[in-house]
């Protein structure tokens, strides 16, 4: 049993790497997207705030899985064809954008109004007002929550096994199919997502320590 | 020493301001004209709209009507015909900003950047708004640090320094930048009382040097000894202004101004 | 692009999606039920525990809050019948699941919540000769309910969300009537916009009668 495991592991490697590639795309892309997003629903002019007002909400009240489908079967009936692969990027990133934009709505709406009252009084502009004053204290306060939820998108990404993606999901279902030996590989699957998980916990924990002075 | 008279040129001119929030009249056809180097008090209940004067000065505010001057330019809005009749053109955010920084404020709750040194705090305006290098900017931030007594605190957070430290970079962050005038909205109010002093004594040697200032206070002593003039507010309106030893008399007319000073000593001597 | 819109063949299945929808919520409830019994009695033993048992129930949080729940769903439905001689429904194989994983969250919940009890009230609950039972019974837990009452309801409406991984183990919940229409009439767009507002509008319903009970609960003591 453990020799046909072991010779599976190459096979697993692959797949935990394609799990580690896609949270990785997802994170660095809702990151970027999401602050954008976020600056807009916090500054925006009123119908930039509704729509991504209504887009968080709405994407953060459905099930990612839905979400998922969606994209995956949605857009080719609609003419967009996109690799399964992308496909799911796009849907987990679309998930993992309505949490970066909460999250950045939460760090610049925890800073006090006097922050910004004081930045104006010394005659700071409005983009040298965000870029100096409220961005440098917002990052610190978004950024745990932020690593914490970057978990989610591992832990999302399992989804995508259910496109055929060949993640580390897939791959131990499809050692399972030919070995039959479903309980090692399944704990042995759990120890690699945990183990990911934990350290970016870790590391978390470790940051929210590191700026506790911001917070008075 | 002070011009009090009322027909110098004056660096403030603020000229029947009304502002209401909502159904709520926060001001009502507020005048006052400010010479330079006059030191004027603002007193009266909370409520009556002294904070909100003082920040309708910088813009922190807007108002509804009236006009607010600095050495004749209109703050917050654009010259143009018929401020009154709806108008008035808000002034652009490069504007709104350059004019701001003409005036100093301090703030309260002091308001520092909690990620920047008290040093950092008073260069941050004195590169990115007054252009000067980093080098130039820290030997200014030094100096005032050194003129408000805190020369060792430097390097310091704002969460390492007390309130009454705060204050002082506070104060030092407004007039590093040169203001033409500096406003002071309760600097002393979230202060423990031994605390108050050192503050009070950095204001004293502001005025003293003939920085123009306009202060909303509860230190009614404060403002007897330090203002050139003193303005009682009630309701949104002066309803009292002049020398202090005036306005401050036991024995004033103001029906107004009588009770909030009688229940003013009643709870403070 | 060229599609056009049509519900007919979503309203002729709707069966589908309105026993699945149900079907979603009991499973959400049976499993959060499951989930505070889980969750309350591992709180109050991890805070009167030692650092053996503390340091288990810590594992065990950990443990499921880092490692995906489709992983934990396969691994009890495909996995453990492998090793223990038992039957079980995918069904309720998956409320086994979620019951532990919403466990796991909830202990968090509940253990925070009993550690924001103020001292004093369980020094005047000492003071007037309550046994440590009476305490926990009479002070402790009522005082915690209210403090944890909105992470209880946010824990329930995610688990209302989570049920749509049901459908990988093909418990027919709402997401799994979504994919059948799917597959079987091909209104692809139709199905999940309508299955998107489903989900949206029980769970936003959901979120504002608990918000009720809440404000129920904190102005009724």
């Amino acid at each position: 049993m453990l020799g046909q495991i072991a010779y599976a592991l190459p096979f697993l490697a692959e797949g935990f790497a394609l799990t580690l590639w896609v949270s990785l795309l997802v994170v660095v892309l809702s990151l970027i997207a999401g602050v954008v997003l976020g600056v807009g629903l916090v500054y925006g002019p009123a119908p930039l705030r509704w729509a991504v007002r209504i887009f968080s909400d709405t994407i953060r009240g459905i099930p990612i899985l839905v979400l998922i489908f969606f994209v995956y079967y949605g857009l080719p009936a609609v003419g967009v064809h996109l690799q399964s692969f992308w496909a799911a990027v796009l849907a987990l990133t679309l998930f993992k954008i309505a949490q970066v934009v909460e999250y950045l709505r939460g760090a610049v709406a925890s800073i006090p109004k006097g922050q910004s009252e004081a930045a104006m009084a010394i005659g700071l502009t409005f983009r040298q007002r965000l870029t100096y004053v409220i961005f440098p204290q917002a990052f610190r306060r978004f950024l745990p929550p932020w690593i914490n939820g970057v978990t989610d998108a591992v832990k999302g990404s399992a989804l995508v096994s259910l496109l055929g993606i060949t993640d580390l999901m897939q791959a131990i279902n499809q050692v399972i199919g030919r070995t039959y030996e479903a309980m090692p590989l399944y704990i042995l699957g759990a120890l690699l997502y945990f183990a990911v998980n934990y350290a970016l916990s870790l590391a978390s924990r470790r940051l929210e320590q590191r700026f506790a002075f911001i917070r008075e | 020493m002070a011009a009090t008279s009322n027909n110098s040129p004056a660096l403030l001119d603020i000229a029947e301001v009304s502002k209401s929030f909502g159904s709520v009249e926060v001001l009502r056809s507020v005048s006052l004209k400010v010479a330079k180097g006059e030191v004027v008090a603002v007193i009266g209940p909370s409520g009556s709209g002294k904070t909100t004067l003082l920040r309708c000065v910088n813009f922190l505010e807007s108002y509804d009507s009236g006009s607010i001057r600095i050495d004749s330019k209109e703050v917050g809005f654009r010259p143009g015909p018929a401020r009154d009749s709806g108008a008035r053109q808000r002034r652009s955010e490069r504007d709104l900003a350059a004019m701001r920084a003409e005036t100093g404020m301090v703030f309260q709750s002091f308001n520092l950047f909690p990620h920047l040194t008290a040093a950092g705090n008073i260069m941050l305006g004195l590169t990115k708004v007054r252009g000067k290098s980093n080098a130039e900017a820290r030997s200014i931030a030094e100096h005032w640090l050194g003129r408000v007594g805190l020369a060792h605190k430097a390097d310091s957070l704002p969460a390492e320094l007390s309130g009454g430290q705060q204050q002082r970079v506070g104060i030092a962050r407004a007039v590093a930048m040169e203001p033409k005038i500096l406003l002071l909205d309760e600097i002393t109010s979230a202060l423990d009382p031994e605390l108050v002093g050192e503050v009070l004594a950095v204001v004293r040697s502001l005025a003293e040097e003939g920085m123009t200032m306009v202060m909303v206070t509860h230190e009614m002593a404060f403002a007897r000894d330090a203002s050139s003039r003193i303005v009682f507010m009630a309701d949104g309106g002066v309803s009292a202004v002049g020398p202090p030893k005036e306005v401050l008399a036991a024995e004033t007319t103001n029906e107004r101004l009588r009770t909030f000073l009688a229940r003013f000593r009643a709870s403070h001597f | 692009m060229g599609y056009t819109l049509n519900f007919n063949l979503i309203w002729r299945h709707f069966d589908k999606l309105w026993g699945g929808l149900l079907l979603s919520l009991e499973l959400a409830v049976i499993s959060i039920a499951i989930g505070i019994i889980i969750g309350l009695v591992l709180a109050v033993w991890y805070v009167s525990a030692g650092r053996v048992v503390r340091g288990i129930i810590a594992s065990y949080v950990e443990f499921i809050r880092n490692v995906p729940l489709i992983l934990l769903v396969y691994l009890v439905f495909y996995g453990l019948p492998t090793v223990i001689d038992l039957a079980y429904s995918a069904q309720t194989s998956f409320v086994a699941t979620l019951a532990v994983y919403s466990g796991a969250y909830l202990v968090e919940v509940f253990r925070s919540g009993l550690e924001a009890v103020p001292r004093g009230q369980l020094d005047a609950g000492k003071a007037i000769g309550l046994t440590p039972w009476q305490r926990l019974v009479h002070v402790r837990l009522p005082t915690m309910m209210r403090i944890t009452l909105p992470a209880l309801s946010n824990t329930f409406i995610s688990l209302f969300k989570d049920t749509s991984v049901a459908s990988v183990i093909s418990v027919p919940e709402l997401t799994y009537g979504a994919q059948w229409i799917n597959f079987n009439t091909f209104r692809i767009v139709e199905v999940y916009l309508v299955v998107t507002a489903m989900y949206l509008v029980t769970g936003y319903a959901l979120l504002f009668a608990l918000r009720l009970v809440e404000r129920w609960y904190r102005t009724a003591r």
